[in-house]
C-alpha cells in the first residue's frame, strides 16, 4: 500500500512535470541569472570572482530553492489533494516525504546537475568543485525537507511569500554557513569534512523528523 | 418507528458528537446510527454546518465532544481511511493530467475495489470517451462525474458525499442515485448532504436536518 502510493505520487509529478516543463526550467534559469548579473557587477575580473565562487554559487541555489518552495504544496491545497492524502490509508508524512523528494529531484537536482558549468562562469577553483558538489548534495535536500515544513506552515494562506520568506530564512542560515564554510575550508587548505559531516547529520534528522513536522502543521493549516 | 435490536453493530455511530468554532456552536450535540444498506440524508440550510459535519466524520476536524463508531469500534485515523471515502467540494482532480491518469492516481493512494478498474468506471459515470481528455478541458459536472468515478472505484463501504448532485444535470442527478442504490445493495452505506430534498435516492433513506446554531446562545 505505501509502496503503491508512493509510485502513484512519482508518477503524478513527473506527468505534471512534463505537461508544465516550462516552469520546471524556472529555478535553474534563475539561478542562472544570479550568477551572470554577480559576475557582471563584479566586472567580471577572474581573481575576484573565484574568491566569492563558492559563496555565490550557495546563495543562487538556495534562493532558487526558496523560490519554488511555494509550489511545493500550493496546487494540492488549493484543488483538495491534500485533502484525499490526509483521507488516505498511508501516513500523511510518507506522501509528504515522497513529495518533498520529488520535489527535491524536479527543482534542486538539475540545479546541482548545471553547477559545473556554473562554477566555470565564476571561475571557481576546478579543486574546490568536489567539495561544492558534495555540499549541495547534502545541502539542497536538507534545505528542501526544512523547507517543506515552512510551506506546510503556510499552506492555509493565500498570499504567504513574505511569510515563507520570513520562517524559512533562519532554518536555512546555518546550512549556508555549513555548506558554504565547507568550500572556504577547502579553498584555505583546511580540511572541510566537519562540516560535511554536520551537513549528512543534519539531512538524516531532517529525513526523519522534518515529514511529521510537515504532516502535522498541514493538518494544522487544513483544520 | 418500533425499536429492534439489530444484531450487529451499525456500519457509522455517533453519540452525543458536537463542533465550535471560535466558541460558536456550529452543531450538536448530534446522536445517530446509519447502518448498513442504509442512505441518511443531512439536510439543512446553508451555513447549517453540514459541511462541517462531514468533515468531522471523515477526520479533518477534530470534534470538541463525542463519539464516532465504525463496526462497533472506536474511529481512528487507520480504521477511517479503510472504511470512508469522502467528497467534498473540491474535486482533487489535476488539472494539467487526463481523466484517466487523475485516476489511476487516486486509485494508487486509496486502493481499488476489486474487479472495478478506471475504464469502466469511466464508462459508468457516462465519461467514456474523455479518457484521455486534460481536465482542465471537463466542464465542472464533467469534474464532478469523474471524481464519482474515482469513488465508484475505492473500496470503502461508507461515502461521505458533499453535495453530490451540485453541477450535474438531470441525468447525473440519476447516476448519483443509481450509484448509491448499488453501493447500498452491496452493503455499503452513504451520507448525502443537500439543501433540498430534490433528489432524495430511491432507497432507505433516513433524514438528519440541521438547523442553525443560534448564535450568542
Amino acid at each position: 500500500m505505501i509502496g503503491s502510493a508512493a509510485k502513484a505520487l512519482m508518477i503524478r509529478d513527473l506527468r505534471l512535470l512534463w505537461r508544465r516543463r516550462g516552469d520546471a526550467l524556472q529555478p535553474a534559469l534563475f539561478a542562472l541569472l544570479v550568477v551572470v548579473l554577480f559576475a557582471l557587477a563584479l566586472g567580471g575580473e577572474a581573481q575576484a570572482l573565484a574568491k566569492v565562487a563558492a559563496a555565490v554559487l550557495w546563495l543562487a541555489v538556495l534562493l532558487a530553492g526558496l523560490l519554488a518552495l511555494d509550489t511545493l504544496f500550493r496546487g494540492d491545497a488549493d484543488d483538495g489533494s491534500l485533502e484525499q492524502w490526509m483521507l488516505a490509508p498511508v501516513p500523511l508524512s510518507w506522501l509528504v516525504l515522497v513529495r518533498t523528494c520529488m520535489h527535491w529531484a524536479t527543482t534542486a537536482l538539475p540545479l546541482l546537475i548545471a553547477t559545473p558549468f556554473l562554477a566555470e562562469l565564476l571561475h571557481l577553483p576546478r579543486a574546490q568543485l568536489p567539495v561544492l558538489l558534495a555540499s549541495l548534495a547534502l545541502g539542497t535536500p536538507l534545505l528542501s525537507l526544512l523547507g517543506a515544513v515552512v510551506a506546510a506552515l503556510t499552506v492555509g494562506m493565500r498570499r504567504s511569500g513574505i511569510l515563507v520568506a520570513l520562517l524559512a530564512l533562519p532554518l536555512y542560515v546555518p546550512i549556508l554557513v555549513f555548506g558554504a564554510g565547507s568550500v572556504a575550508a577547502a579553498a584555505q587548505g583546511l580540511d572541510p569534512t566537519g562540516a560535511l559531516l554536520l551537513l549528512g547529520a543534519g539531512l538524516v534528522l531532517a529525513l526523519v523528523l522534518a515529514p511529521l513536522a510537515a504532516a502535522a502543521a498541514i493538518r494544522i493549516a487544513l483544520d | 418507528m418500533p425499536e429492534f435490536e439489530p444484531s450487529h453493530p451499525p456500519l457509522l455511530a455517533v453519540s452525543g458528537l458536537s463542533f465550535a468554532r471560535n466558541e460558536q456552536p456550529v452543531f450538536g450535540p448530534l446522536d445517530f446510527a446509519v447502518d448498513a444498506g442504509e442512505a441518511l440524508l443531512v439536510q439543512g440550510d446553508n451555513g447549517a454546518g453540514k459541511t462541517t459535519l462531514l468533515r468531522v466524520l471523515a477526520g479533518l476536524l477534530r470534534p470538541d465532544a463525542g463519539d464516532v463508531s465504525i463496526d462497533g469500534r472506536s474511529a481512528t485515523a487507520s480504521l477511517r481511511s479503510q472504511a470512508i471515502s469522502y467528497m467534498g467540494h473540491l474535486p482533487a482532480l489535476k488539472s494539467d493530467l487526463t481523466a484517466l491518469e487523475n485516476l489511476d492516481f487516486l486509485c494508487g493512494l486509496h486502493g481499488r475495489r476489486r474487479g472495478q478498474l478506471p475504464g469502466n468506471a469511466m464508462g459508468i459515470v457516462g465519461l467514456a470517451g474523455y479518457e484521455d481528455t486534460l481536465v482542465r478541458q471537463l466542464s465542472a459536472g464533467q469534474k464532478r462525474r469523474l471524481a464519482l468515478a474515482r469513488l465508484w472505484l475505492a473500496p470503502s463501504p461508507l461515502w461521505l458525499l458533499d453535495e453530490p448532485y451540485a453541477n450535474l444535470d438531470l441525468d447525473g442527478i440519476n447516476l448519483v442515485n443509481r450509484m448509491v442504490q448499488a453501493h447500498l445493495r452491496d452493503g455499503g452505506a452513504a451520507l448525502l448532504t443537500t439543501h433540498g430534498a430534490y433528489a432524495a435516492p430511491p432507497v432507505r433513506t433516513r433524514m438528519l436536518v440541521l438547523e442553525r446554531a443560534v448564535a450568542n446562545a
